[in-house]
C-alpha cells in the first residue's frame, strides 16, 4: 500500500483516478442537489415584473456593450496592422466555455474549486479560468465530469502579472485568504502605487494575455530587506460566484501580416 | 443466508456513501474546518462490530474512493485507512466491550494516526505550512463518535430485527 504512493510520485496514475471518478463524482453533484433546488426554486419564483426588469435592463446594457464592441473590434484591426508594422505577432479569438460551480467542499485549506464540465467537453489541466470581473484560477485537474479548478489566491499557485499603468512585469502569489494576493519580488524602488491594476503578461503560456487579475491595495517599502511586501485584491469575485468561464486561447498567434478576413472571424464558440 | 449476508453489506455500502457525501459537504467559512472525517469514523464502526464482512481490503478501496472524491494524491487515505482498520480488526473483541468514554478515546488516536500520516505524506509531496486548524477535525470527529455509533448501531439493530 506504501507502494501506491511512491508510485503516483511518477504521476503515472491519471488513468487510475479517470476510472475512479466516474464511480465517485456523482456524489459531487448528489452533494451540490440541495444548493441546485433552492437556486432553481428561487428563480422559478421571481415575478414576472421582476423578470421583465431585469430583461429590460440586460437589453440596455448588451446595447451598450455592443457599441462597445464595435469600436473594440476596430481597435483591434489598428492594433493587428500596428504589431505587423512593428514586425510583432498578436494572439486573439479565444473559445469559452461556461462552467457551473458544484457546491462541494474538498478540501478547507485548500483553494480548489470543484465545476460541472470536465474531459467530456474538452477541459483539460493549466487552462485558465475566468469570470465576468477577472481572473479565477486555473484548471488543475481535469475529470470526465468534473475538474478541479485552483483558485489564484491558493497559497500554492502563482501568477505572472504585468502592472497596467506601465507595463512593470512580476509574479502574484496566492496568500491562502480569498481577497489577498502578494507580489513578492518587486523592489523597494518598484513603481508602483495602491490602485494600480495588474493585468496578466503573457508570460509562462498558460494565462492569455490583458485578463485583469487584481488591484494593488498596499506597498510597503521595507528599507531593511531586499523586497517590498505589496499586497492585492483579486478582481474577480472569487468567493461568489456560481458561473465561470474556462477559457481555450488559440495557441497559434496570428501571423504578421493578417488575412483580415480570416482572423476577423475568431473561434467557433460554444458561448461568446 | 447469503442474500441477508448481501443486504448487510449493501448497508455498509450505504452509510459509507452518505459519509462520503457529508465529507464533501458545503459548509460555509470556518465550519468546514471541522467538518470531520466521516469516512473513517463509519469505517471503524464497520470494523469493530461487522469484523467479518468489513476488511482492510474495503478500507483500502473505500480510502482509495476518498483520494478521488477530495483530490488528494491517489493512495494517502487508501494507506491511512487501511492501517487504522487493520489495528481495528485487531483489537475489534476487546474494544466492543469498552465504554463509550474508553471508545471515544481509541478513536480519538485513530483518528490523530491518521492525521499525522496524511500530515506526513503532505509533507513529503512538498514542504507545506499549514494552520493549526488541520489538527480540529481530529477532536470534532472524537465528539460525533457518539452520534455515529448511535446512528450506526440503529442501522445494525435494525438489520437483526429484520433476520
Amino acid at each position: 500500500m506504501a507502494l501506491l504512493v511512491t508510485e503516483h510520485v511518477n504521476s503515472k496514475l491519471g488513468g487510475i483516478r479517470t476510472t475512479i471518478s466516474i464511480f465517485v463524482d456523482p456524489l459531487k453533484y448528489l452533494v451540490s442537489l440541495p444548493t441546485t433546488i433552492v437556486e432553481q426554486l428561487a428563480d422559478s419564483a421571481t415575478t414576472y415584473r421582476a423578470l421583465k426588469a431585469e430583461n429590460e435592463r440586460l437589453r440596455e446594457e448588451q446595447l451598450i456593450h455592443q457599441t462597445r464592441l464595435l469600436k473594440f473590434a476596430a481597435l483591434e484591426k489598428e492594433n493587428i496592422r500596428l504589431r505587423a508594422l512593428l514586425e510583432n505577432s498578436f494572439k486573439l479569438g479565444e473559445q469559452v466555455l461556461v462552467a457551473e460551480l458544484l457546491s462541494v467542499n474538498m478540501a478547507p485549506y485548500e483553494h480548489i474549486l470543484v465545476v460541472n464540465k470536465g474531459t467530456r467537453f474538452g477541459v483539460h489541466p493549466q487552462q485558465p479560468v475566468l469570470d465576468a470581473n477577472g481572473v479565477v484560477g486555473q484548471v488543475f485537474r481535469a475529470l470526465p465530469f468534473t475538474s478541479e479548478i485552483m483558485l489564484i489566491t491558493d497559497p500554492n499557485h502563482a501568477i505572472p502579472v504585468q502592472v497596467n499603468r506601465n507595463g512593470l512585469l512580476t509574479i502574484a502569489v496566492g496568500s491562502g485568504q480569498l481577497n489577498r494576493l502578494i507580489l513578492p519580488f518587486l523592489p523597494s524602488n518598484a513603481d508602483i502605487r495602491p490602485g494600480d491594476l495588474l493585468i496578466t503578461s503573457g508570460l509562462g503560456g498558460t494565462f492569455p494575455q490583458g485578463y485583469p487579475v487584481a488591484v494593488v491595495d498596499e506597498f510597503t517599502a521595507q528599507p531593511n530587506k531586499a523586497f517590498a511586501t505589496i499586497t492585492a485584491t483579486p478582481k474577480a469575485l472569487l468567493d461568489r460566484n456560481r458561473e465561470l468561464m474556462i477559457v481555450w486561447s488559440k495557441s497559434v498567434p496570428v501571423p504578421l501580416i493578417a488575412k483580415p478576413t480570416v482572423s476577423e472571424e475568431g473561434a467557433p464558440d460554444v458561448v461568446k | 443466508m447469503s442474500l441477508n449476508n448481501d443486504i448487510g453489506f449493501f448497508r455498509v455500502l450505504l452509510t459509507i456513501i452518505l459519509a462520503m457525501c457529508l465529507r464533501i459537504a458545503p459548509l460555509t467559512g470556518d465550519w468546514a474546518l471541522l467538518n470531520p472525517d466521516w469516512v473513517l469514523l463509519v469505517l471503524i464502526y464497520w470494523s469493530l462490530y461487522l469484523p467479518e464482512r468489513v476488511g482492510i481490503f474495503h478500507a483500502w478501496i473505500f480510502g482509495l474512493l476518498t483520494d478521488v472524491l477530495l483530490g488528494r494524491m491517489l493512495g494517502q487515505y487508501a494507506l491511512a485507512y487501511s492501517l487504522i482498520i487493520y489495528v481495528c480488526l485487531k483489537l475489534h473483541k476487546r474494544l466492543r466491550q469498552f465504554p463509550l468514554l474508553q471508545q471515544g478515546l481509541f478513536i480519538f488516536f485513530c483518528l490523530l494516526l491518521s492525521q499525522i500520516l496524511l500530515f506526513f505524506i503532505k509533507n513529503l509531496q512538498h514542504p507545506a505550512q499549514l494552520q493549526a486548524s488541520f489538527w480540529l477535525p481530529v477532536f470534532t470527529g472524537t465528539f460525533s463518535w457518539p452520534l455515529v455509533y448511535g446512528l450506526l448501531s440503529f442501522v445494525s439493530m435494525f438489520r437483526r430485527i429484520k433476520q
